[in-house]
Formats: structure tokens, C-alpha cells, sequence
């Protein structure tokens, strides 16, 4: 009995004795069966090839195919979509930049149309401010003249009275007039 | 002496399934499990592509990714030209892995670890891929044994050595995934008629011993695992490579 252990102990650490030792089924080539075996598995494998290769195999194929195409068209949709988007975004973008742009302008327009306004306005305001300068000034060198010719005749009589008196004949008129022209002259009023 | 002892290999042995009618018809075990792995398959794509929904299920999520792996493994190793292998190399893909998953299952017959099996796939990978190499180049694709670049006295001494590799490669690729199978199985069984052995020798002493083996065989549940896709990848992207190499000679 050990003995017996013993060999298959031998024999479990090389199982290539087992096999040596000629009584293996698999060399049996005597037996029929061995190779009655081979044909059987033709005939499986016929039938397992022509089951796979004309219906599993492509079967499986196009489901692959259809999930395939599915995920392009998906992928393709998605990017479709990414572009109508962003398409819209930027009309949107160029919508905003188009009314700010508007609106700047708008608002620079009224600010210079409400500056000319204020300078026209101003202008007529000078004008009427210089216009009536002008007549005031003009009134008073008027009454300026005015009283400077009713004061020539005034000084004249003013002097022949005086120099009557003072020396008790009545002066030339002819000699007085240009002194009192002199006089005027000189004090820058005639 | 009449105790269990460990039969490490008869779970390879061949019987007839399916009842009198799978006898009669010389239907073994083995084909049992290849009906049950080719029936596996069709029901996930039937139960898959019952909704064929836009955002996938767990079953049509699981297909799917099944689909688009075997696919890219085929363009990526191929090329474009990859595409017309695709439903080939997702039969035999699904298939392998099917069998080994289900070979992982106790009383389930892995008809991967057959030799006889695995070099008929092999070998019908190989003399496909040179059918495609010949239909494609011709008789130009001879020339894929004499590589380029080479001075010409080397010729005699690669083209042999060329013509070799080409010739081992149904070997290599038989053999990669017969034996990776065979050996994890036996590996399996011979872990578990330890523990019997170990519980018939020693007593309640053993009994507890064969923790052990327990122990190592849960470890080689995961390992087995790996291998089966693994093994199932490996055939795959081998074929895809030994096409690719037919379409492009290079």
C-alpha cells in the first residue's frame, strides 16, 4: 500500500511518466472510436461554422454596426447642435454690440446736437447782448456830441463875458474862436 | 490489497454516448462534449441577440466582447484581409475554449487533451493556411522558405531548416494544447486518488493529511482555468499567424 502511494507520488510529480506509460486512451489508435470521434466533430464543426459565419456572427455584426452609426448620427446631431448654438450666441453677441453701439451713438448725436443747440442759442443771446452794446454806445456818443456842441457856444460867451470885464472891451470874436478851439483841442473834447 | 487506487488516465478513455443510437453511430463521449460546447455557443448568441439592444445586456455585452476580440485578433495579426478568416477562426476559438472550460468540470468529458483531436484541428489550420498561401502567391509562395537577405551560401543549410519549422508547426500546435490539457487533468486526478489513498493508508491520520492535496487541487482549479483560455488564445492567434503569414509571406 505505501509502495503503491509511494509510485503515485512519483507519478503526481511527473505526470509526463503517466503518459509514458503506453496504456494512454488518447494513443489507443486501435480503438474506433478514436477515430469515429474525428468525424463527428467535422460534422459538429461543419454545422457550428455554417450557424456562426451565416447567422451569429453577422447578426452581431450589424448590431454593432447600427450602434455605431447610432453614435455618429448622436455625435453628429450633438455637433449640429454646438454649431446652432454658437451660431446663436453670436448673433446674439453681435445683436448686443450692434444696439450698444446704436446706443452710444444715439447718445453722442443728442449730446451734440443739444451743444449746437446751447452755442446757437448762445450766439443769438450775443448777438442781441452786442446789438444793443452797439445802440448804447452809440446813443451815448450821440449825447456826447450833443452836449459837447451846446458847450462850445457856452465857453464863447463864458470867455467874452469874462474878458469884458476883466478888461472892459468887448473881445475880437475872431481872435477867441480858434484860442477856444486850441483850449478844446487840448483837453481832448472837441 | 483490493483499495482505491488512482486511474489517472481513464478519464481519456473513449466510450460511446448518447445512449443505443450514439452507439450505433459510433457517437463517443467526447462528442458529447463537442455537441454540448457547439450548443453552448449557438444558445449565447441566441440568448444574446435576443434583445439586440443599443446598450447591450450581460449576454450580449458577453458576446460582444467575444465578437470584437476574436475580430481585432484577426485584423491585428492578419490585416484587413484578416476579416474573411474571422468566422474560422472564431469556430475554432469558441470551440477550443468551450471544450476546455467544460473539460474543467468533473465528469465532463476534455476533448481537447485527445490528440487525435487537436492534430485534426492542427492539422486542418496548417493545410488551410497553405492552401491560402498557395491560392493567393501560387507557386510564389515557395519562396517563403527561402529567406531574404540572406547570402546565398546559407541557402542549403535555411531553406531545410525553414521547410522543417513550416512542417512542425501542426506538431507544435497539436501538442502545445493536447498536452497542457492531458497534463493539468492527470495532475487533477492523480491529487484526488492521493487523498483516497492517503485516507485507505493512514487512517483518520491521512484523512486529515489529504488536506493537502485538497488544498493543491483548489490551487489548480485557478491554474487550469488560466490554461484553458489561455491554450483556447494560443491556438487562436497561432492560426491567425500562420494565415497571416500565407496572405503575406512575410
Amino acid at each position: 500500500m505505501i509502495r503503491r502511494t509511494a509510485f503515485a507520488l512519483v507519478l503526481s510529480m511527473v505526470p509526463a511518466a503517466a503518459m509514458a506509460e503506453g496504456t494512454m486512451p488518447q494513443m489507443d489508435f486501435q480503438n474506433p472510436l478514436t477515430t469515429a470521434q474525428l468525424l463527428w466533430m467535422v460534422v459538429i464543426l461543419v454545422v457550428l461554422y455554417f450557424t456562426l459565419s451565416r447567422w451569429g456572427l453577422p447578426q452581431i455584426g450589424s448590431v454593432l454596426e447600427r450602434r455605431e452609426k447610432q453614435i455618429a448620427n448622436d455625435l453628429a446631431a450633438a455637433h449640429t447642435a454646438k454649431a446652432e448654438a454658437d451660431r446663436a450666441v453670436a448673433e446674439l453677441n453681435a445683436t448686443m454690440k450692434q444696439a450698444r453701439e446704436k446706443a452710444q451713438a444715439d447718445i453722442a448725436k443728442a449730446e451734440a446736437d443739444a451743444k449746437a443747440k446751447a452755442f446757437a442759442d448762445a450766439k443769438v443771446l450775443n448777438d442781441k447782448l452786442d446789438a444793443q452794446l452797439e445802440y448804447s454806445e452809440k446813443q451815448i456818443a450821440e449825447a456826447r456830441a450833443t452836449a459837447l456842441a451846446a458847450i462850445k457856444p457856452v465857453a464863447a460867451d463864458v470867455a467874452t463875458t469874462l474878458i469884458t470885464r476883466l478888461t472892459g472891451k468887448i473881445p475880437d470874436q475872431a481872435v477867441l474862436a480858434p484860442e477856444i478851439e486850441a483850449a478844446f483841442l487840448a483837453r481832448k473834447v472837441a | 490489497m483490493a483499495g482505491p487506487s488512482i486511474d489517472a488516465l481513464g478519464q481519456f478513455r473513449l466510450s460511446t454516448g448518447l445512449g443505443p443510437l450514439g452507439a450505433a453511430v459510433n457517437f463517443t463521449n467526447s462528442n458529447e462534449a463537442m455537441l454540448a460546447s457547439a450548443a453552448i455557443i449557438v444558445v449565447l448568441f441566441v440568448l444574446g441577440l435576443r434583445s439586440r439592444a443599443i446598450v447591450p445586456g450581460r449576454l450580449q455585452a458577453l458576446i460582444e466582447l467575444l465578437y470584437e476580440f476574436v475580430r481585432n485578433m484577426c485584423v491585428d495579426t492578419i490585416g484587413e484581409e484578416g476579416l474573411r478568416f474571422f468566422p474560422l477562426v472564431f469556430t475554432l476559438f469558441s470551440f477550443i475554449l468551450l471544450g476546455n472550460l467544460l473539460g474543467l468540470f468533473p465528469y465532463f468529458f476534455a476533448f481537447t487533451s485527445h490528440i487525435a483531436v487537436t492534430l485534426s484541428l492542427a492539422l486542418f489550420v496548417f493545410v488551410f493556411s497553405t492552401g491560402v498561401g498557395f491560392y493567393t502567391h501560387g507557386f510564389r509562395f515557395f519562396k517563403f522558405f527561402v529567406p531574404e537577405g540572406v547570402p546565398v551560401w546559407l541557402l542549403p543549410l535555411l531553406v531545410p531548416i525553414e521547410i522543417i519549422s513550416y512542417l512542425s508547426r501542426p506538431v507544435s500546435l497539436s501538442v502545445r494544447l493536447f498536452a497542457n490539457m492531458t497534463a493539468g487533468h492527470v495532475m487533477w486526478e492523480v491529487f484526488a486518488g492521493f487523498m483516497l489513498l492517503l485516507t485507505a493508508s493512514f487512517g483518520i491520520l491521512g484523512a486529515f493529511a489529504s488536506v493537502v492535496p485538497l488544498g493543491l487541487n483548489v490551487a489548480l482549479v485557478a491554474l487550469e482555468l488560466l490554461v484553458a483560455g489561455l491554450q483556447a488564445y494560443v491556438f487562436a492567434i497561432l492560426t491567425c499567424l500562420y494565415l497571416h503569414d500565407a496572405v503575406h509571406m512575410h
